[in-house]
């Protein structure tokens, strides 16, 4: 057996030694960027709606980019970690980490109810049923005023001042709320590098390339897909919980089927199935908004114009054309 | 029901429709264990249907299978490869973007672990070392780090063998394993069928009747749904209702 061994280790000699170190530190070097990233924006509150709406994409391409599924009902699971995130805080004075906790479970379980109906379907079916099913959850959500506040959002979530492991930080400076959030992004971004190189990572590639073969190989497609959508929400969950303290506020929008389609467009314009892509497009489609709507109200139509160029031109998206270019 | 540890699989009179399509009927048939058993037919026998039947991509209409002695009808496809029972596709079924190797290693994985999600997957070295020994048996491991989907057409099927045999299967299942190959590529695919024979039973489906004949210990011949005939590969040849169905065939 020694041979086959020595053999593999021949053949892995590094032909592009440098993208294979870039990918095997991806965790470091997507936490640097996004470190030095504030000092790039023109307004700190921007930078933490990048990071909130690339933590959110980067759940959705988990789905999308890895699985290889379509879903048209993220803002369900976005807005059930804001909302689990709100009402803990708001009604039940929980603490900032708790509501965080508890978002990011709550965007699970909501992934989980969901799941169970969505994932006996696929391609154009799986996506109606998910948009249909979070439509559900937006009107039950819209009329349990009681606890959500209806149409005029849960408002009050309020957090000004955390304490870490006894280190006091004043989370309405910007730029102390930028680290914070960065600081939860970084660790779903190591959780989720952990995902993707474990053999579960293996097996959403191999469901994704093809199901028959991997049914046939002995993998439950239909259980895969289910705790892969549950992880997905997961990540939108904590998302979700995020912009809660940071909005301070819980506007109903979050769980309208809007903010279902933005997250396809910023994963589609960032590029499906790669790692930081989500990130590249959360803050390309942010950044064009803030930057477009200053000269003209109707930036909508811009930032359309540029999806359908960069879908007929760069299908891979942004950073996927970046890296198959670097590749090459 | 009484096991022979001889059958490794049994099918009592099976039988499936499509709609108002009687695509296979009655067919009760004993595999015996260590055989290469083939099943041949003219186009729109039922092979492959019964192929699907015994594979366990859908179940039979009537009729019960019964694998190494215990009922399996109507288990679910992704169980069959934990049986004991592995399969490869008519139509070349791989996962294409992903390496030779890694196309094996994830299909080796099945048996040890779906949802582990913390540990690295290089960490299991075990696995890797199966995918790169089953490469070797299967004459690919020249093409380890290719990448599956642009290997040539006879190659990818080898691959798939390849994945059949990572759940270290008692029993084989292929379908039509030379469909569309070269001759050269044919009798390459022939004699690892028969170097795979000697250690598992094999059951392969076959359009080209000569092809079989030569390695076979058992045929069974479908015609219109039925079985035709059953038997060594002298009596098939020797059959009168054999070869008016493929002589008949042969005349127009």
């Amino acid at each position: 057996m020694t041979y086959t061994v020595e053999k593999a280790a021949m053949t892995r000699l590094p032909k592009d030694g440098l993208m294979d170190m870039a990918y095997r530190h991806r965790v470091l070097l997507s936490a640097v960027f996004l470190l030095v990233f504030p000092l790039l924006v023109p307004f700190k509150a921007l930078a933490v709606n990048i990071l909130i709406y690339g933590l959110y994409a980067l759940g959705f391409n988990l789905l999308f980019g890895y699985l290889g599924l379509l879903s048209f009902g993220h803002s369900a699971l976005f807005g059930a970690g804001s909302y689990a995130c709100g009402i803990l805080l708001v009604h039940y004075g929980m603490p900032w980490w708790a509501g965080l906790l508890l978002g990011t479970v709550a965007g699970g379980a909501m992934a989980g109810i969901i799941g169970m109906f969505a994932i006996r379907t696929s391609g154009i079916y799986f996506a109606m049923v998910t948009l249909a099913l979070s439509q559900c959850v937006y009107y039950i959500f819209y009329q349990a005023t009681g606890l959500t506040g209806g149409e005029n959002g849960l408002r009050g979530v309020n957090v000004s001042d955390i304490s870490i492991f006894g280190l006091h930080l004043y989370f309405v400076d910007p730029v102390t709320r930028y680290y914070v959030v960065a600081a939860c992004v970084i660790l779903a971004l190591f959780f989720l590098s952990r995902i993707l190189a474990s053999p579960f990572g293996a097996v959403i590639e191999a469901t994704r390339e093809n199901e028959a073969r991997a049914r046939a190989s002995g993998y439950d497609v239909r259980r895969v897909r289910l705790v892969t959508f549950i992880l997905s929400g997961g990540f939108c969950g904590l998302a979700g919980a995020l912009q809660a303290i940071h909005l301070s506020i819980v506007p109903i929008e979050t769980m309208h089927y809007e903010t279902s389609g933005l997250v396809v467009m910023m994963a589609l314009l960032g590029g499906m199935g790669t790692f930081f892509g989500p990130f590249i497009g959360a803050a390309v489609f942010l950044l064009l908004e803030n930057v477009v709507s200053l000269w003209t109200v109707h930036w909508q139509l811009f930032v359309g114009a540029v999806f359908v160029l960069c879908v007929l031109f760069f299908p891979r998206g942004i950073w996927g054309s970046v890296l198959h270019w670097v590749k090459k | 029901m009484t096991v022979d540890a001889d059958i490794i699989l049994r099918t009592e009179s099976v039988g499936k429709r499509f709609g108002g399509f009687t695509a296979l009927r009655d067919i009760t048939v004993d595999f015996r264990r260590g055989a290469i058993t083939s099943i041949i037919g003219p186009n729109g026998a039922g092979k492959s249907t019964y192929f699907n039947l015994l594979s366990g991509a859908f179940p039979p209409s009537s009729g019960r299978v019964f694998f190494e002695g215990s009922d399996v009808t109507g288990t679910p496809q992704h169980r069959f490869a934990h049986m004991g029972i592995a399969k490869s596709f008519q139509i070349t079924n791989v996962f294409p973007q992903l390496t030779t190797h890694e196309n094996i290693r994830v299909a080796a994985q099945a048996l040890q672990t779906c949802f582990d999600m913390w540990r690295p997957r290089a960490a299991m070295k075990q696995l890797s070392e199966v995918a790169d020994d089953l490469l070797v048996l299967v004459g690919l491991d020249d093409r380890r780090d290719r990448i599956a989907g642009t290997l040539a057409h006879g190659e990818q099927r080898a691959l798939e063998i390849g994945m059949a045999l990572a759940s270290r299967p008692r029993l084989l299942l292929l379908d039509e394993p030379t469909a569309g190959m070269s001759p050269e590529e044919t009798r390459i695919m022939m004699d690892l069928i028969v170097k795979l024979a000697s250690e598992r039973t094999v059951i392969l489906v076959e359009h080209k009747m000569k092809l079989v004949m030569g390695i076979s210990d058992r045929l069974l011949v479908l015609h219109h749904g039925e079985l035709l005939a059953e038997g060594t590969p002298d009596e098939i040849r020797s059959n009168e209702l054999v070869k008016r169905v493929y002589l008949g065939k042969r005349e127009h």
